[in-house]
């Protein structure tokens, strides 16, 4: 059972991802992030849940909207945002900024602009906690929409067979894009697909990081001996637009008027806060100072990514190989 | 006791079959994964399974985007996989050798190291049709990330398939299979050849004849019928195409004054096009004649053993090109 220390760590990361995207709404609407960003505002109980159930030393890939993946693995909010701006103290050092924040540091192996491919990169990662005969498991975000792609029944089928310790996290959205799942997925749930591969299948509230870490906890207890992988489907949604920006383009209505006011009501911040107050884990002074530190931790992140430099020309050729070979 | 430099002379799969066998032993991240590689099917991976077991010579389901991708993971946790397949098998697994193997790198700033050889066997010329006669080198070369070998003997394929093993980025090493049975003497010693170095195969004066993998012995039976008419023909086998040893190239060219590139991959866009590009720009004073570019016709490739053969170089069509330059 999760403490208090853990209980409001969760709260923190939620708040942290739940700020940082609202800093990126900013920057991107005053130009200063440029390229495609997409916001996981709306979806945070799903990867803070999941990630408080991992131990540092696990693994962890994602997609693209992958802002709110690190964060919750305990990443470092400055060279994130750093990186969304594209300067050379960005974790990637300004050479993958938003759909690309790996962090090698903290298990992060990367989030993947190519939906479903990241997916066999984490059955690998697992793979060689095998090899190497340690206990690290691997979990990779991905979307509803990206449950179509080949890679991810490929990866399923592989971690099933080896006995492999992945958590399969799908983050059902509902949308790919503007895509609904209930039209593009033949199952009704995507959890469902499990069974095909003959592993365990979850279908949790992803409003509720509580259920959502219990899920993933007993996922991951299922890894690290050696039962092999789960697909745990966490149900949730986006507040925005697939990018943002998208609006401006795509002008017609794909999600009924109803449904974001409805998820609206069940927010995954509120939610975990009413629980904090409820238990007596936490009183409401407390949580709003916490979210004013928060704030201010982001703030200050923002001011640590406009003062960073811009990479010099010269990085434009480095880190190709680590063997280095001639370039032109 | 009588010491020498111990040979036998072994196939080219013999000694790719060694290469991994050795480096499997020194190196305990070393392990290997394809499709029925267990039983051997394709010859290179004999015997493996046998001495170093399942968790280390992985047979794979048909999933190429699975465990192409698999390698990718398990070397960016500190595995070094062989992963072996064949050249058309690319396609199936590419959004994985693309998005992930070749970007990966680069798009994280350099945290991460991807050791991986993908091994890829290269069928063309023995009516395997469309399909299964792919020589895609060239689509490669045009994605930076990879390191790109293509050998043509035993002996250079023992040796850079160690050096592809050791270095520390993704490599794809091509095997042509219209010489995997070829014999050549390969050493009993470890050794390694570096990537990134050419091949002078036959010394010449007249026309350099730059081919690559199973085009190298045809250029050299050109080569032959050619000295029998007076003409002198250098052959210079790149051996590996990323990196590519330019200075070779173009020393061989500021020699001789007159090239032909030879390639079997289609004609356009092809290696081929690529060296003969760098010739055209850096050695361009130093040219006689103009360069010629030997590929593939571009069309598929026809079944009918009628028809598969005038598709690609041949001993008489490299002769003929050289010929041209010298006229």
């Amino acid at each position: 059972m999760l403490d208090k220390t853990a209980l409001t760590e969760m709260m923190r990361r939620m708040l942290r991802i739940r700020h940082f995207e609202e800093a990126v709404i900013n920057l991107v609407e005053r130009g200063e992030i440029v390229g495609a960003a997409h916001s996981y505002i709306g979806e945070e109980a799903v990867a803070v849940g999941a990630c408080m159930a991992l131990r540092d030393d696990d693994w962890m890939t994602g997609n693209h909207r992958s802002h709110g993946h690190p964060i919750a693995k305990g990443g470092n909010v400055r060279t994130a945002m750093a990186e969304l701006l594209g300067k050379r103290t960005g974790i990637c050092k300004g050479k993958g900024g938003s759909m690309h924040l790996a962090d090698f540091s903290i298990g992060i192996l990367g989030e993947s602009g190519i939906l479903g491919s990241s997916i066999p990169v984490a059955v690998g990662a697992a793979l060689g906690s095998r090899l190497q005969g340690n206990d690290r498991v691997a979990v990779c975000f991905f979307g509803d929409g990206a449950s179509n792609e080949g890679a991810f029944h490929e990866s399923i089928n592989l971690a099933a067979i080896w006995k492999l310790p992945v958590i399969f996290l799908c983050e059902n959205n509902q949308y790919a894009v503007t895509s609904s799942f209930k039209e593009m997925v033949a199952s009704d749930n995507i959890s469902d697909r499990a069974a095909a591969y003959s592993i365990p299948g979850v279908l949790v509230d992803g409003q509720d990081a509580l259920a959502m870490h219990e899920a993933v906890t007993q996922a991951v207890a299922r890894a690290r001996s050696g039962q092999g992988p789960t697909l745990v489907e966490g149900r949730t949604y986006r507040y925005y637009d697939h990018s943002l920006g998208l609006g401006r383009i795509v002008r017609d209505s794909y999600r009924d008027d109803d449904e974001l006011e409805q998820w609206r009501q069940r927010d995954p911040l509120d939610i975990h806060r009413a629980h904090l107050i409820e238990q007596n884990i936490a009183t409401p002074e407390e949580l709003d100072a916490l979210e004013a530190q928060v704030k201010a931790e982001i703030e200050e992140a923002v001011t640590f990514a406009r003062e960073s430099p811009y990479p010099d020309p010269s990085e434009v050729w480095e880190d190709m190989f680590a063997d280095p070979i001639p370039l032109e | 006791m009588v010491t020498q430099t111990q040979t036998r002379n072994i196939t080219y799969t013999q000694a790719i079959n060694e290469a991994m066998r050795e480096e499997m032993r020194l190196d305990e991240r070393v392990f290997i994964m394809g499709e029925d590689i267990q039983k051997g099917v394709y010859g290179a991976s004999g015997g493996l399974f046998a001495e170093f077991g399942g968790e280390r010579v992985r047979d794979c389901p048909l999933s190429e985007n699975a465990f192409f991708g698999a390698a990718v993971g398990a070397a960016a946790v500190g595995m070094r996989p062989i992963v072996e397949s064949l050249s058309s098998f690319m396609w199936v697994g590419m959004d994985q050798l693309v998005s992930q193997a070749a970007k990966m790198r680069y798009m994280f700033g350099g945290q991460v190291n991807l050791p991986i050889v993908y091994r890829a066997a290269m069928y063309y010329g023995g009516s395997m049709a469309a399909h299964h006669s792919d020589r895609s080198h060239p689509l490669f070369m045009n994605i930076p990330g990879f390191k790109i070998v293509f050998a043509s003997n035993a002996y250079d394929g023992k040796g850079l398939l160690k050096s592809a093993i050791r270095t520390n980025d993704p490599v794809i090493f091509w095997e042509d299979r219209t010489i995997l049975g070829a014999r050549a003497e390969v050493p009993e010693d470890d050794y390694s050849i570096p990537l990134g170095v050419a091949d002078v195969k036959r010394q010449g004066s007249d026309a350099t004849i730059v081919a690559i993998g199973g085009m190298v012995p045809r250029a050299l039976t050109a080569a032959d019928a050619l000295a029998a008419e007076g003409i002198s023909a250098e052959v210079i086998d790149p051996r590996t195409l990323v990196p590519l040893d330019k200075a070779a190239i173009l020393k061989s060219v500021a020699k001789t004054g007159r090239l032909v590139v030879v390639d079997m991959a289609h004609k356009t866009c092809s290696a081929a096009s690529e060296i003969a590009a760098i010739v055209a720009m850096e050695g361009f004073w130093d040219l006689q004649a103009p360069i010629q570019r030997l590929g593939t016709i571009n069309v598929h490739i026809p079944f009918s053993p009628a028809l598969e053969p005038l598709c690609y170089p041949t001993n008489e069509s490299i002769a003929e090109a050289v010929r041209t330059t010298m006229s």
